[in-house]
């Protein structure tokens, strides 16, 4: 319970920090906010009173505390690039359709990579092994935007499998998206895969290596048996932290696949918003996307103890 | 009988062929980098195109050369800054320990769990895009990860017998550290090295692809698959070559971390 409380305090703390930071980050950038709102023809009233109106007067940590406060409760104030529209209905419409995709994406990574890390294990130095080997190697090196464009040639050029270019919103009709979603997901998920074979392969290998295990295979366990009851427990355990990574990684994935199949996402506004210098969705997505990196790395770092008892309190 | 290191060989090979390519490519291109020929517009591969034109009339060729420079040029200089920075901090967090290096590892740890993309859009969005901040991003994204390589290999060192006795005659810490402890962490720090490279030409690229890397007409083969995606019907060799390269180039020094690795066992 003392483990929880630790760690629950250090993420308070790293939120804080995260906030502050992306808070700071974007208020110190030269340029006037309220300038480039208007354009140049405002009069020095027009941009006074808008000044006014955003705060943009106040002491910074005045501000800090305002936009926090906004923040905790889902209010990121209004988007600089669209007239009167808030940065959390913006968000609203995009946040389903990058959710939906990176757990299309987390579930590819599950059902491929555990049977064939295992597999790839199971006959090490074989010639399976080898070729997985080679395989994950060579599919790590293919850029998730490159691997997202042969995916639009070869399924949606070529075998005109899907359109490339349209897509179904979630709420409209959840199977259409999900079958147009599944090519993105496909993109994001082939690095990632190859990165969780090669991990698991190692675990248990190293596993393998372990008295317990020599104990089990004296005791006349069959390899099967030995690794399927015995190793695969705990080869799985260090997978689970490295998942969280990966979970992170899909996220930033994400990011630049959604551009390659025109996805409208939170990748997608991410990258418009940066090029249109739209400040309050920027630091809205990037406080969002490093929560949620920070939260599940606290999760994982609970279920890791849960888990592995032998994992000392540090 | 000792087996043959095949991914350091075939990695430095690979390599050093895109390394040469592109160091060629800077100073003699079969046709300008940037020229334009409205004659010759989406041209399939052919003798005197070996890679096709683009949408422009711009050799693929040319461009891929000059462009993989720029590749290289940025994984170089990323490397160097994360490299030097991260030696200087890991080194000095493990040697002399304490507060100072539990506050720089727990910052550390931070920035480490985030995708190294997200942290250089947040960078570039606070900058201009362009090849410098790129450098600039990505070289300090770098820094945690080697930190945390050179912490470790301090620490295992900083108590053997070898530090010891250096001690006891007299060297000082700096000297301690540069002279005696890094030395043994070459490997590691090579491989790290590697392992690096990979990360900057991929990231380097995905950030060109977005618009935010290195900006036109200064050729890059992310910002050549950006454009490349619109003939992707028409003209599929536009896309498919730039893009080998970068796989190449990746593989080259994926397969050269792999067999310095095995080096290290």
């Amino acid at each position: 319970m003392k483990f929880v409380i630790k760690k629950l305090i250090t993420l308070i703390i790293t939120l804080l920090l995260i906030s502050f930071l992306s808070f700071t980050a974007f208020s110190v950038i030269p340029g006037d906010a309220a300038l480039s709102r208007l354009g140049k023809d405002a009069t020095e009233e027009q941009l006074e009173a808008l000044r006014d109106k955003l705060g943009l007067d106040d002491p910074l940590p005045e501000r800090y505390g305002n936009w926090l406060s906004g923040a905790v409760r889902g209010d990121f104030g209004e988007s600089y690039r669209y007239e009167g529209i808030t940065v959390s209905s913006l968000l609203a419409d995009r946040l389903p359709v990058t959710v939906l995709l990176a757990v299309t994406s987390l579930i590819m990574i599950l059902i491929i990579s555990i049977p064939l890390g295992i597999l790839s294990a199971r006959f090490s130095g074989k010639w399976i092994d080898t070729v997985t080997n080679q395989l994950t190697q060579i599919i790590m090196a293919v850029p998730p935007f490159f691997l997202g464009m042969i995916l639009t040639y070869v399924f949606g050029l070529v075998l005109h499998f899907f359109q490339p270019g349209k897509f179904v919103l979630p709420t409209e009709n959840l199977r259409e998206s999900v079958r147009y979603l599944l090519y993105p997901a496909l993109a994001v998920a082939l690095p990632k895969i190859a990165m969780v074979i090669k991990f698991l392969r190692n675990s248990v290998i190293s596993e393998m290596k372990q008295d317990y295990v020599r104990t089990a295979f004296s005791k006349g366990n069959t390899d099967n048996a030995v690794l399927y009851v015995h190793v695969l427990k705990n080869a799985l355990i260090p997978v689970i932290t490295f998942l969280a990574m990966v979970a992170a990684e899909i996220l930033a994935g994400s990011i630049v696949v959604e551009q390659v199949f025109s996805v409208p996402g939170l990748g997608r506004l991410l990258i418009s918003s940066i090029t249109s210098r739209d400040y309050p969705v920027v630091q809205a997505i990037v406080l969002y996307v490093t929560a949620v990196v920070v939260i599940m790395n606290f999760v994982v770092d609970i279920l890791y103890q849960v888990l592995d008892p032998r994992v000392k309190t540090v | 009988m000792k087996k043959r290191n095949y991914n350091l060989i075939i990695g430095l090979a690979v390599t050093g062929f895109f390394l040469l390519f592109a160091v060629v490519g800077q100073f003699w291109t079969p046709y300008g980098a940037t020229a334009m020929n409205s004659l010759a517009v989406n041209m399939a591969p052919c003798a005197a195109h070996p890679m096709g034109t683009d949408n422009f009339g711009r050799d693929i060729l040319s461009r891929v050369m000059n462009g993989s420079g720029s590749t290289f040029f940025v994984a170089v200089c990323t490397v160097l800054i994360g490299a030097v920075c991260g030696t200087i901090v890991g080194a000095v967090t493990g040697y002399f320990g304490g507060w100072f290096d539990n506050v720089i590892m727990r910052f550390n740890d931070i920035l480490l769990s985030f995708p190294s993309i997200l942290l250089a859009l947040i960078f570039v969005s606070l900058m201009e895009p362009g090849r410098y901040n790129i450098i600039l991003a990505l070289g300090i994204l770098f820094i945690p990860s080697f930190a945390r390589i050179v912490r470790s290999e301090v620490i295992r060192c900083r108590e053997l017998d070898f530090v010891k006795s250096a001690r006891i005659m007299g060297a000082g810490s700096l000297r301690i550290i540069f002279a005696h402890i890094l030395p043994n962490a070459r490997v590691s720090m090579l491989t790290a090295a590697a392992i690096g490279f990979n990360n900057a030409v991929l990231a380097e690229a995905s950030m060109s692809y977005l618009g935010l890397g290195i900006q036109p007409p200064e050729p890059s083969l992310g910002r050549m698959l950006s454009e490349a995606q619109s003939y992707l019907f028409n003209a599929p060799w536009y896309a498919i070559f730039p893009g080998i390269t970068i796989i190449l180039i990746i593989l080259g020094f994926s397969m050269v971390s792999e067999g310095l690795r095995a080096l290290q066992d």
